[in-house]
């Protein structure tokens, strides 16, 4: 047992804190309110070759390991969760399921301009009609001349406006009424195919979530990624590493907040003290301290397990559902603790609020978790 | 071209310093390089990849600087040394530093050291020039340019907030301050890279000095954090009350007239 980062661990927190702390937490309550998309960083985060952070060498990777990665997305989401999201989406759902089930071919294609920061990565699972029921996928795929003709619609889709092309799934055949569902790589610019950006968003809202139209969009066969027929356990895969993400995520986001919280309690003064001084805040400010710790060493633990080659679902799932639904708890008594001041947007907590929602519903809704979690213990 | 980088592990400047015993509490503080030594480290980059050659960031300190040389070594730097004190010097001041460093430094025939214009723990500004006088090269400090054609050198260095353009040549010992370029951070590469880089590790044995050698000049006395600040007054009334309220203050309470 040994809870250490490595040095390598180490240094990369030190390093993202610091970038976060001088590049990302400036600009942040401008981009929640311009809904600015903070290129920018982006391309400073890829300068520093951190976008490809999990993935081999030879693709133009970083080669460190899941621990870095959800140390990475919790530095950033501390500070600004839209950065955080948009970064954790890129790795987990863009690169990962292109770096586990793509060919030699399709990684040199379509994951080496993710780890150099050329693409955003992004992943389409969800449609109007299928959420939590990603298996009620309609869009289809018809196999036609050695190619695939794409019709159908995403939704919620992360990322899609800066990436160069996209995993999506669809329905390739229906046999007895039984669907298979394969994932297929579209290029974003191909014919007929459309990226919407407009939704207004509760929360991240400088982060990019969009609708994807397929009208007749014609690919190549040869843009199947992984096995026909295998795209539901492919995602379920995929989803698993995407959920250490969102477990980190939240854990940052919850941090940022708690930080605020804990500084504007020792300044505040109310009844002649600091309202840290009252045991009311004091036990807030304990609890919120221990949810964190507790969260962040599930992230940790799932993530370890997932380096070591172990199965990790039941773990990504619990430190998903964990860590989100105390991200929640925490943001809420951050804005609490700055009494009218956390209402307003210059105390940074009301919008690490609202950010925090989402956790509890992408990527499987704390419901999804806790039908995984059941499943995992024999339910 | 041979560089050397004289780099100190330092108190994070945002940290608050507690005293316990009469020293400096260290426990649980975070450490960091010395941020005018972060300038130093990355000029020494540039100046390599303009011209080519090696560098090589030295640390006087204990087992902990390890890290600091790591994050060094992360932004791009080829080689460290460290040069542990730790079991054989308890209170050592600048000389002792500047003695060591060029007992290192004598025969490594070293073309450019940089090392920053002050530590922002102790604040003395003198290690680098007493090396430079140990080594019998020139020195320039506070510079805020460098700008190096063949062995001459053209410097900026801050006077005060004024520039003032110096020619020398090298071999030569120069302190970066604020201003002189943007450190970069260290990239993920770079991270994964750095343990696998040479760090040697030194004791005042391997460069045959003694204790004796590396005595400390001077003594402390005493340490104190300075008396808190008091909230200040704001005179009101128009500006004759104003200027005769302040006379009288200065006269009766602050009594400096
Ligand atoms: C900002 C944002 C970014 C996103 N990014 C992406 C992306 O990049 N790629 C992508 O593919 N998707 C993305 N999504 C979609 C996200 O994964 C889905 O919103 C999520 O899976 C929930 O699906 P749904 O919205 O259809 O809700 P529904 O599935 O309709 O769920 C509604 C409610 O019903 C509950 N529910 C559903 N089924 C059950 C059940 N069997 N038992 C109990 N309760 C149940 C749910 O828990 C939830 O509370 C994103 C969403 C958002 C908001
Ligand atoms: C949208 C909005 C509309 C408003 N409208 C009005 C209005 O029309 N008129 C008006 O007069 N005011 C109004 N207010 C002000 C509101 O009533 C105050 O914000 C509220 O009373 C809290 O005071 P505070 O913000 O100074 O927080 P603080 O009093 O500083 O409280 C900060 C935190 O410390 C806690 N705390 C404070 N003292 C103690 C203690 N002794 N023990 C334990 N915990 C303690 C609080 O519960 C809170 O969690 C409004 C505020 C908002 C945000």
């Amino acid at each position: 047992m040994n809870f250490d980062l490595t040095s390598e661990q180490e240094m990369i927190k030190r390093t993202l804190r610091q970038f976060a702390d001088e590049v990302v937490a400036p600009g942040a309550i401008e981009r929640d309110r311009t809904k600015r998309f903070p290129v920018e960083i982006f391309n400073q985060l890829a300068k520093m070759g951190v976008m490809g952070l999990p993935f081999p060498e030879k693709y133009g990777g970083g080669g460190a390991d899941t621990i870095s990665f959800a140390i990475v997305v919790e530095e950033l989401s501390r500070v600004c969760g839209s950065t955080g999201i948009t970064y954790s989406a890129h790795i987990s759902l863009g690169g990962a399921p292109l770096f586990l089930f793509g060919t030699e071919e399709q990684k040199q294609t379509f994951l080496t301009p993710i780890c150099t920061g050329e693409s955003l990565g992004a992943f389409g699972l969800t449609e109007p009609n299928a959420g939590s029921d990603a298996g009620g996928t309609r869009t289809r795929a018809h196999e036609e001349n050695g190619g695939f003709i794409i019709n159908g619609n995403k939704c919620f889709i992360t990322n899609a406006s800066f990436a160069k092309h996209i995993a999506i799934t669809a329905v390739t055949e229906v046999k007895d009424d039984k669907k298979e569902i394969s994932a297929i790589i579209v290029p974003t610019n191909a014919k007929g195919f459309t990226v919407i950006d407009q939704y207004e968003k509760m929360g991240l809202n400088s982060s990019n979530t969009t609708e994807l139209v397929l009208e007749d969009v014609r690919v190549p066969a040869q843009n199947l990624l992984g096995k026909r027929g295998e795209g539901f356990r492919q995602f379920l895969i995929t989803l698993d590493g995407g959920r250490i993400g969102i477990g980190a995520m939240a854990v940052g986001i919850a941090q940022g907040a708690y930080e605020k919280a804990l500084e504007y309690a020792k300044e505040r003064k109310q009844f002649g003290k600091s309202i840290s001084s009252f045991q009311a805040i004091q036990f807030k400010l304990a609890d919120m301290a221990m949810k964190i710790e507790l969260a962040r060493n599930m992230v940790y633990k799932a993530a370890w397990l997932k380096d070591q080659g172990r199965p990790f679902s039941k773990e990504a799932a619990m430190c998903k559902l964990y860590a989100s639904e105390i991200c929640m708890e925490v943001t809420s008594q951050a804005v609490q603790i700055h009494g009218g001041y956390g209402y307003m947007k210059e105390y940074q907590v009301e919008r690490m609020m609202r950010d925090a929602k989402l956790l509890e519903i992408g990527e499987g809704t704390s419901e999804v978790q806790r039908m995984v979690i059941s499943r995992f213990i024999g339910c | 071209m041979n560089i050397y980088v004289l780099m100190k592990r330092t108190f994070d400047t945002e940290e608050k310093i507690a005293l316990s015993g009469g020293k400096i509490n260290e426990d649980g503080a975070e450490f960091i390089i010395n941020p005018y030594d972060e300038y130093a480290i990355e000029e020494a980059i540039q100046v390599r990849d303009a011209n080519g050659g090696e560098v090589t960031v030295i640390s006087v300190g204990n087992e902990e600087t390890e890290k600091q040389l790591r994050t060094a070594l992360a932004m791009g730097a080829d080689k460290a040394v460290l040069i542990n004190i730790e079991d054989e010097i308890e209170n050592g001041d600048q000389f002792t530093t500047a003695k060591i460093l060029a007992e290192y430094l004598k025969d490594k025939d070293a073309d450019l050291i940089i090392g920053g214009n002050v530590a922002i723990d102790n604040a003395s500004g003198q290690v680098g020039p007493r090396v430079a006088e140990l080594l019998t090269i020139p020195y320039v400090t506070t510079i805020t340019k460098l700008e190096i054609d063949g062995t001459n050198v053209t410097v900026t260095r801050d006077v005060e907030g004024d520039a003032e353009v110096i020619e020398t040549s090298l071999p030569l010992l120069v302190t970066a301050q604020q201003g002189l370029n943007e450190p970069r951070y260290p990239s993920l590469p770079g991270i994964m890279k750095a343990k696998k880089k040479p760090l040697e590790e030194l004791e005042l044995d391997d460069l045959d000095l003694e204790e004796e050698d590396v005595e400390a000049k001077t003594k402390t006395i005493e340490i104190y954090l300075p008396p808190k600040k008091e909230a200040g007054r704001v005179l009101t009334g128009d500006l004759n009350e104003q200027v005769q309220e302040l006379v009288q203050l200065l006269h009766t309470e602050a009594k400096v007239i």
